[in-house]
């Protein structure tokens, strides 16, 4: 088990389509989450930004971009990207520098304005990067993926259009509840029936929306944290960022195809469930202490899997585990109390962040509404393109 | 747009991949500079043609029109595709391709024995951009 980070300060950008730039977004979260922590910007020693890879140079120079808008103030600076992981590999740079010394407080923003549709890979012709193949050669967009997995689900574990409904009618439950939410408003299984197919069997109401947005935390060592007069602060405990490993037999974003088992045997482990245990190792916990969880609802049917590969059932046990309400505000494991991409849609590089946001005002029991009674322990979880994922694990 | 990833009119027409001399792993797309398997102590990487037929591991379609670098004509109205997934036994890889046109997720199950067939991605005036697709068997 490693050492702890406190996190002093969580702030968010509302989600949606604001039509602005990402590093207004972040800005404004930076300084909910200063404010939050109590903590004056020319006081940060280092800040760490989650790049996103549009908007060219600003983008991909995110930490810096950040610490310009709220006022050069010779912090150190570092820009991180991870796909999905982003977020969390920002923390995890922040919680690294913190742990080995390198600085007492750490500002950590994300922060995105995403175009409108599908995702697309960057522009050129670039025969030689595997998100520009399948775009180029299948056409094969993200919700086609997770039409792939969905479909799966319902041939191996027999999952059904219903048990996905299920999963955004929880969701938008909870993200009417939320106020940095973009979609506030319950959806009802008939209204999920109704709505479009995307990539067959997903509907356009099981599969998240792009969307603008920011988050951002600020951490600090445990000793500047009492020094602070935070006494008894969420805590970051883990943060999983491990590779799949060799051969990954589920094909995966943004891959044509998965390694071949023809010459190394798989592990019995998924790489999903692989980024979880390293956060339980971590952290010395598992699955029976959890309070809540935040994963990726990136589709509907992506949720079900995640509950499988956190270890909240046994495999293929994920749709019987919703259906009995083990994770809807009340059960035993409430997963998603956000709202999750659900209700928020995606902000690539602010996603991972927000989920630490969402489980740090619920440990604090300043969830408002939405508020899971006496949360004590949470993950976060998530996976993204080439390989990335990560979890965290927050205690109070 | 890319070389090298299959070969082969009709009956012949194959996938190429690379396969490992050292670990017998087989790459596809094609891996020509090293070995990925990190047990492995690396051996040369031998163009090798996939098994012509495979099982359904999952499939799914694209209802709306995929952006670019996808080409497709914005004038006329959008055809949706069906894509598959299909698992090759002896090379123990899941290979991603679109089913042939005509085929739709009615037609395909996951289990369902599909071929590899070729096909066009588009065309201009200077260029056939070819493909491969693949067909459910016993379908003409
Ligand atoms: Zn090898």
């Amino acid at each position: 088990m490693t050492a702890e980070v406190a996190v002093l300060g969580a702030g968010m950008h509302p989600w949606g389509k604001w039509g602005r730039g990402f590093v207004e977004y972040g800005v404004k979260a930076a300084r909910a989450a200063l404010a939050d922590a109590g903590v004056d910007w020319r006081d940060v020693g280092s800040i760490v930004g989650a790049d996103t890879v549009r908007g060219g140079y600003p983008g991909y120079v995110a930490g810096a971009t950040f610490a310009r808008a709220l006022g050069w103030q010779g912090a150190r600076v570092a820009s991180v990207y991870a796909a999905c992981a982003s977020g969390a590999q920002a923390i995890n740079t922040a919680r690294a520098q913190i742990l080995a010394g390198l600085a007492d407080v750490v500002l950590v923003v994300g922060a995105d304005a995403a175009p409108k549709g599908f995702f697309r890979p960057a522009g050129g012709d670039r025969p030689d990067d595997p998100d520009w193949l399948r775009f180029r050669v299948l056409g094969a967009t993200n919700p086609t993926y997770f039409g792939l997995y969905a479909r799966r689900r319902m041939a191996v574990h027999g999952d059904t259009h219903e048990d996905f409904a299920q999963v955004k009618v929880k969701n938008a439950a909870m993200g009417a509840l939320n106020p940095n939410a973009r979609y506030r408003k319950r959806v009802t299984a008939e209204e999920v029936a109704a709505s479009a197919v995307v990539a067959d069997p997903l509907r356009l109401l099981d599969i998240c929306a792009t969307s603008d947005g920011g988050a951002a935390l600020v951490l600090s060592s445990m000793e500047f944290a009492r020094r602070h007069g935070a006494a008894e602060p969420v805590r970051i405990r883990a943060v999983s960022t491990v590779t799949p490993r060799y051969p990954n037999t589920v094909l995966d974003l943004p891959d044509i195809a998965t390694d071949s088992a023809a010459g190394a045997e798989p592990s019995a482990e998924s790489f999903r469930a692989s980024i979880a245990r390293a956060a339980y190792e971590e952290a010395g916990i598992g699955p029976e202490d959890l309070s809540l969880a935040e994963v990726y609802d990136l589709s509907t049917a992506l949720e079900l899997q995640w509950y499988e590969d956190l270890g909240l059932c046994g495999d293929g046990e994920g749709a019987k585990l919703l259906r009995e309400g083990v994770t809807a505000p009340g059960g035993r494991i409430p997963v998603n109390p956000s709202g999750g991409l659900a209700s928020f849609g995606e902000a690539v590089p602010a996603q991972a962040i927000a989920q630490v946001c969402e489980v740090t005002w619920q440990l604090r029991g300043q969830a408002g509404d939405r508020q899971i009674p006496d949360a004590r322990v949470a993950v976060t979880a998530n996976q993204g393109l080439f390989g990335h994922g990560s979890a965290v694990v927050a205690v109070r | 747009m890319v070389t090298g990833w299959f070969v082969g009119d009709g009956e012949d027409f194959r996938l190429l991949g690379t396969r490992c001399s050292a670990c017998v792993s087989v790459f596809f797309p094609r891996e020509d500079t090293h070995c990925r398997n990190p047990g492995c102590r690396g051996g040369d990487l031998q163009e090798v043609p996939l098994s012509r037929r495979g099982r359904v591991w999952s499939y799914t379609d694209s209802r709306y029109r995929p952006p670019s670098p996808y080409v497709t004509d914005p004038e006329l109205p959008w055809e949706p595709y069906a894509l598959i997934a299909v698992e090759l036994e002896s090379e123990r890889i899941v290979v991603l391709g679109q089913a042939v046109p005509g085929v739709t997720v009615a037609d395909l199950t996951v289990g369902m024995e599909v071929e590899v067939v070729p096909g066009v991605l588009g065309e201009d005036a200077e260029t056939t951009w070819t493909t491969w697709r693949w067909r459910p068997t016993g379908v003409a």
